[in-house]
C-alpha cells in the first residue's frame, strides 16, 4: 500500500513517526525523572511540616499527661483525705488552662468503707470552676474513661467525645493510682482529666497544602478526630470511608496507621474534599496512640511539571508540525521537478522531442538528473534525426538494389515451354533468389536449328558486384556460344575474358552443355559447378560425376574439356546450383546431394515443371523457418526424341 | 359459545354499567367510600431510629400503614423511654420488645401480648480476638469476658454453663473500646452494631472469632411487637393490621435497601443522632439475615415458633427470672388468625 505512495508521503511519515517517537521518549523520561524529583522534594517537606505538627500535638499532650500522673504518684501515698483531694482537683483545673475538668475516682468502698461511688469532679462551666460529685447515677465504673485504664491498669488516652452540651471535642487522659490494701499494691481508683482537643483541632487544620491538601487526626479506633470535613468527625473512622470506598488499601493504610507505624500510602488516596486522588503521609502520635494523616493533592503538587510537560507538548508537537512542513517543501523540491522529469520523460518517448524540461538550477541529484535527461534528448533527438536520413538513404539503396534485381532476373528467359512448336524436347528452369540480389543465373537458347545451349552458373558472392558479375558472364557465354564454337572453347573464351582485369579476383562455377534436339547428344563443360543428375527413362538418377575442372575467371590458363552423352528418348538432365544441395534446416543439417538424388528419383514420370516445383517443396518443407541464404536454381530439361 | 353469552346478556351490562357510574358520582360526592375513615394508633421502637427499625420506617413513609387503615404516629425511642413502660401507661399503642423481657414483663404481671415475632435470631454474639487464642468456646474458659446486665446475660450464662466454662466476667459499657484495647478477651456484641463497630476501627473480621448462639442451640428471637392484651382484645384486626403492614414494610426495606437507608438517615437526623451510612447499611443487612435467615427455610416471617418461646421461657425460668412460664396462647396472638385487609 506504502510502495505506490510519493516520495513526499513517505518522507513525511518516517520523518514525522520518527520524530515522534523520539519525542516521546525523551518527553517520558523527562516526566518521570522530574516527577521524581518533585515527588522526592515534598516527602522533605510533607516530613518536615509533619515533623512539626506532631511534635505540637505531642508537646500539648505530654503537658497534659504529666498533671494526672503526678496526682498519681502523689495519691499513692497520701490518706484518704477529702478536703486535700478537692484542693488539688481544684488546683488542676484552675492552674491548666487546657484542663476542662478532672476528676479522682475510687474503686467500690475504696476511699470509704460505706461509699460504693466516691469520685469528685470539678469542672469549668459558667464562667466558673463547678463541683459534683459522680454518682451511681452516673456510674462511672462502667465508663471507658474508668474501665479501660483500671483493666489495663495503664494510663489511657481515652477515645474522643463531645463534651456535653458545648458540642467541643474533647477527650479525657485517665490514670489508674494505686494503694497498698492489706499489704498488696492494689487500683485504687483513676484519675481522670479532661481536656478541650479544639487547640489540636487549630494546629492540625493550620496544614494546608496548596490550595486544597489537608491533615487529619484518627483516633485509636480510626475515628476522624478532626478532618476540614466536619461530618466525618466524630462519625467515621477510616474503615468506614474505606468500606463506603470500596478501598481495601485504604482499610490496610488505616491499619496500618493504628498500629503506629509511620509512611506513604502506596495508592492515590481521593481527598474526601475535593474528590482528587492525593498522596498520603501518616505518622503516629506516640502519646496518645493517634495517627496524623496528610493528603498532597497530587495534581497541585504535580501543577508546576504538568505546567512544563505541556508546554514541552506543545513545543514538541508545534516541532513535529514545523518539520512536517519542512519535510513537505524539501519533498515537493525535489518530487516537483521529478513529476515534470516524468511527464516530460514520457513525451520524449512518445518522440516529442521540443518538451520544455524543467529548469533546475540546483546542483544536486536532481539536478544531475534534470541535465542528463536533458542531455539524453538531445543526444536522442540528434540520433534520430540522423537515423532518419540514414533510413532514407538506405531505402532508396533498397529501392535500387530491387530495380537492380529486377532487372537482373528479367534477363533470365522466364517463359515456359519457350518454345511450344519444339516438341523434341521439354526445359524448364526456375530461380528463387535470397533476399540479397544474388549471382545465379541460368540461361537456354538455340545456337541454330538443332542445337540448344544451356547454362546454369553461380557467381561468387552477393550483392551489386555478384550481379554485375553474373550479367557480364551470361553476355559473354551468350556472345561465345553463338559462334559455334564447342562447350570447352566457349568456357576457355569467358574465362579468359572474365580473368582480364578481374582485380577483385571474383569467380563464377558454370554448367554450360548444347543438346542436339535430333540426336539426343549432349556435349557439356563443367566449370566447377555442382554435377548436374542424369535421370535416365528407367528410373535410374545418377550425378554424371566431377569435371574436376577449375571456376571460371579465378585463372586465365584454365584448360576445360567438352565431354558428350547421349540422352535418350524420355531421359532427363537436372541441373542445380549449391543454393539446393546447401540448403538448410534449424538444426544446420544440409539438403544434401544425397537427399536431392533420392527425392528425384521419386519424381519419375513427371513433367520438367513439376519436377523443379516438387524439388522446390521438399527444400520449403526441409528448411522450414530457416532463412534462405542462398539463391537456389534448379533447370531440367527432358529429351523427348523425333 | 362465548360471543352467544355476550350477545344474550348485553342489555344486563349496560345496566350494571350505569349503576356503577351513579355508585362512583355519588362516592365522590360523600368521600366516605374512597377511603375508610383511619384508626390513630402510635409506635415505639426500643431504641433511637436506626436500621434496626427500618421497616417501621419504611412502611411509614411509603404509606403501607394507611393502606392498612392505620393512621400512624412513630414515637422516638431511646434509653428513657422503654416501651413496655410506654405501654404499660397506655402512652402508646404498639411498641417492639425483647422476647425474654416481655416474657419476664408477662409473668410480672403486664399483660402484654406478642401479634409478630420479627427478629427471629439473636443479634446478640460473643466475639473474641483470635490473636488471644479464643478459636473454640473451650478457649474462653478462664478468659475476662464484658458482658451486658439483665436479659444480655441469659444466652452468654447458657453458653458458658454448657461448655462448662469458668470466665471472669467484666461489666460491659456503651462502647466496645475496653474490648478493642484488649482490656477483655470476650465481648457482647450486636451482630448488626457493635460487630460493625469492631470492624470499623480496624480490626478484620478474619481476626475475629465470633460466636453466634443460634449456632450453640441457644437461639433467642428478639425484637417483636408488642401491645396490651386489652388493646388487642377491642380491635384485633386493627393489631393485626398494624403486624401485617410492619412486615410489609420490612420486605419493601429488603427489596430497596438503598432507598430505605434514606430513609433510616431522614429519621436519625431529625433525632439528632450521629448517622452513619455504611454502618446503617450494615445494619439493615444484618437485619435481612436476623428476619428473614436464608439458611432456615422452618422460619415463617412474622410468626414466634413455639419451640423458640419454650427455649427463652425455660432458660428463664432457669435463672429463676421468673416463676411460672405464661401460657404461649395467652402470649402470643398468631395474627394470620385476626388480620384482615
Amino acid at each position: 500500500m506504502l510502495r505506490n505512495k510519493g516520495i513526499a508521503f513517505k518522507l513525511v511519515l518516517f520523518f514525522t513517526l520518527s520524530s515522534a517517537c523520539i519525542f516521546v521518549a525523551i518527553f517520558t523520561y523527562n516526566y518521570f525523572v522530574s516527577k521524581r524529583m518533585i515527588a522526592k522534594g515534598i516527602e522533605e517537606n510533607a516530613g518536615n511540616l509533619i515533623m512539626t505538627t506532631t511534635n505540637k500535638i505531642e508537646a500539648m499532650l505530654s503537658a497534659t499527661q504529666k498533671v494526672p500522673e503526678n496526682i498519681a504518684y502523689f495519691l499513692e501515698n497520701s490518706t484518704n483525705d477529702e478536703q486535700e483531694l478537692f484542693q488539688v482537683l481544684y488546683a488542676i483545673v484552675e492552674k491548666n488552662p487546657e484542663i476542662y475538668g478532672a476528676a479522682i475516682a475510687f474503686e467500690p468502698y475504696g476511699f470509704k468503707k460505706d461509699k460504693e461511688y466516691f469520685a469528685p469532679y470539678f469542672y469549668k462551666a459558667y464562667g466558673g470552676i463547678n463541683f459534683k460529685y459522680l454518682d451511681k447515677h452516673y456510674n462511672y465504673f462502667l465508663w471507658d474513661w474508668y474501665q479501660i485504664p483500671r483493666e489495663l491498669e495503664q494510663p489511657q488516652w481515652i477515645e474522643p467525645y463531645f463534651g456535653e452540651g458545648g458540642g467541643i471535642l474533647m477527650s479525657s487522659y485517665s490514670v489508674p493510682f494505686y494503694k497498698k490494701i492489706d499489704g498488696k499494691r492494689q487500683v485504687a481508683g483513676v484519675i481522670v482529666v479532661d481536656i478541650s482537643l479544639e487547640s489540636l483541632r487549630d494546629i492540625v487544620s493550620s496544614i494546608k497544602i496548596l490550595a486544597s491538601g489537608y491533615g487529619f487526626l484518627i483516633s485509636k479506633n480510626g475515628t476522624f478526630v478532626t478532618h476540614p470535613m466536619k461530618e466525618l468527625i466524630m462519625n467515621e473512622t477510616i474503615f468506614t470511608i474505606a468500606e463506603a470506598r470500596e478501598d481495601a488499601k485504604l482499610r490496610d493504610v488505616g491499619r496500618k496507621m493504628l498500629k503506629g507505624e509511620q509512611g506513604v500510602a502506596p495508592m492515590w488516596v481521593k481527598s474526601a474534599v475535593t474528590g482528587k486522588p492525593c498522596w498520603m503521609a501518616y505518622v503516629p502520635i506516640k502519646s496518645s496512640g493517634w495517627s496524623l494523616g496528610v493528603l498532597f493533592p497530587q495534581d497541585e503538587l504535580m501543577a508546576d511539571i504538568t505546567n512544563l510537560n505541556h508546554i514541552v507538548l506543545f513545543l514538541g508537537i508545534a516541532g513535529i508540525v514545523l518539520l512536517a512542513v519542512a519535510v513537505v517543501f524539501i519533498a515537493r523540491s525535489i518530487t516537483g521537478p521529478l513529476r515534470h522529469m516524468a511527464k516530460a520523460t514520457e513525451h520524449i518517448g512518445a518522440g516529442n522531442f521540443d518538451i520544455e524540461l524543467p529548469s533546475v538550477k540546483t546542483g544536486d541529484e536532481v539536478g544531475r538528473l534534470s541535465e542528463a535527461i536533458s542531455f539524453m534528448r538531445e543526444s536522442l533527438k540528434e540520433y534520430i534525426s540522423e537515423l532518419t536520413e540514414a533510413t532514407a538513404s538506405r531505402e532508396r539503396m533498397e529501392s535500387e538494389l530491387k530495380i537492380a534485381h529486377d532487372i537482373q532476373m528479367s534477363i533470365l528467359p522466364k517463359k515456359f515451354p519457350p518454345y511450344p512448336e519444339r516438341k523434341e524436347f521439354d526445359i524448364y528452369a526456375t530461380i528463387k533468389p535470397a533476399r540479397e540480389i544474388g549471382g545465379d543465373f541460368y540461361d537456354f537458347f538455340f545456337i541454330d536449328d538443332e542445337q540448344l545451349c544451356f547454362v546454369i552458373a553461380d557467381v561468387s558472392g552477393k550483392g551489386i558486384p555478384a550481379a554485375l558479375f553474373m550479367a557480364l558472364t551470361k553476355t559473354l557465354i551468350k556472345a561465345k556460344s553463338t559462334m559455334g564454337l564447342t562447350t570447352d572453347k566457349i568456357i576457355s573464351r569467358v574465362n579468359e575474358d572474365l580473368c582480364i582485369g578481374n582485380d577483385m579476383s571474383m569467380f563464377v562455377t558454370v554448367f554450360c552443355g548444347i543438346l542436339n534436339v535430333k540426336t539426343g547428344a549432349v556435349q557439356y563443360t563443367n566449370g566447377g559447378h555442382n554435377p548436374p543428375l542424369l535421370m535416365k527413362k528407367d528410373g535410374d538418377v545418377a550425378y554424371l560425376g566431377k569435371s574436376g575442372e577449375l571456376l571460371v575467371g579465378a585463372m586465365e590458363e584454365a584448360q576445360y574439356t567438352a565431354r558428350s552423352i547421349a540422352l535418350g528418348e524420355g531421359d532427363s538432365l537436372f541441373l542445380y546450383t549449391d543454393g539446393v544441395t546447401e540448403a538448410m534446416n534449424e538444426r544446420n543439417d544440409l539438403f544434401s546431394e544425397e537427399r536431392l538424388q533420392k527425392e528425384l528419383s521419386e519424381f519419375q514420370d513427371r513433367t520438367v515443371e513439376r519436377v523443379v516445383s516438387g524439388v522446390m517443396q521438399k527444400i520449403v518443407e526441409f528448411t522450414g523457418s530457416t532463412p534462405q541464404s542462398d539463391d537456389i536454381t534448379m533447370m531440367m530439361i527432358t529429351y523427348k526424341g523425333e | 359459545m362465548h360471543n352467544k353469552n355476550r350477545t344474550r346478556y348485553h342489555p344486563n351490562s349496560t345496566l350494571l354499567f350505569t349503576v356503577l357510574v351513579i355508585m362512583i358520582i355519588s362516592c365522590a360526592v360523600s368521600a366516605l367510600c374512597a377511603e375508610p375513615a383511619l384508626k390513630d394508633m402510635s409506635f415505639i421502637p426500643q431504641w433511637t431510629p436506626q436500621a434496626q427499625f427500618a421497616g417501621y420506617y419504611v412502611a411509614f413513609e411509603k404509606g403501607i400503614y394507611r393502606k392498612y387503615g392505620i393512621n400512624l404516629a412513630i414515637k422516638t425511642g431511646g434509653p428513657y423511654s422503654a416501651p413496655v413502660d410506654l405501654l404499660e401507661k397506655g402512652e402508646v399503642d404498639f411498641g417492639t420488645i425483647w422476647l425474654s423481657t416481655a416474657i419476664q414483663k408477662r409473668s410480672q404481671g403486664i399483660k402484654i401480648v406478642n401479634i409478630s415475632q420479627i427478629v427471629q435470631r439473636s443479634s446478640l454474639m460473643l466475639v473474641a480476638k483470635k490473636g488471644r487464642g479464643i478459636t473454640r468456646p473451650e478457649d474462653i474458659n478462664g478468659k475476662k469476658v464484658g458482658l451486658w446486665r439483665d436479659e444480655f446475660r441469659l444466652q452468654p450464662m447458657a453458653f458458658f454453663k454448657k461448655y462448662g466454662l469458668d470466665v471472669k466476667i467484666v461489666p460491659q459499657s456503651y462502647s466496645v473500646n475496653l474490648f478493642l484495647r484488649d482490656g477483655v478477651d470476650v465481648a457482647s456484641a450486636m451482630w448488626y452494631n457493635e460487630y460493625h463497630t469492631i470492624i470499623s476501627a480496624g480490626v478484620n473480621p478474619d481476626e475475629l472469632t465470633s460466636f453466634f448462639f443460634h449456632e450453640y442451640g441457644l437461639n433467642f428471637p428478639e425484637d417483636g411487637i408488642y401491645m396490651l392484651e386489652q388493646t388487642f382484645k377491642k380491635d384485633p384486626a386493627a393489631a393485626c393490621n398494624f403486624a401485617k403492614a410492619s412486615i410489609e414494610g420490612w420486605l419493601y426495606a429488603f427489596k430497596h435497601p438503598e432507598e430505605a437507608l434514606d430513609i433510616v438517615l431522614k429519621y436519625m437526623a431529625t433525632a439528632n443522632a450521629p448517622a452513619n451510612k455504611i454502618h446503617q447499611r450494615w445494619m439493615l443487612n444484618r437485619m435481612k439475615d436476623l428476619i428473614l435467615p436464608e439458611d432456615d427455610k422452618s422460619i415463617t416471617v412474622g410468626t414466634l415458633a413455639m419451640r423458640d418461646y419454650q427455649r427463652v421461657a425455660g432458660e428463664l425460668k432457669v435463672n429463676n427470672l421468673i416463676g411460672q412460664a405464661p401460657e404461649f396462647g395467652d402470649f402470643y396472638k398468631e395474627c394470620a388468625k385476626y388480620a384482615e385487609k
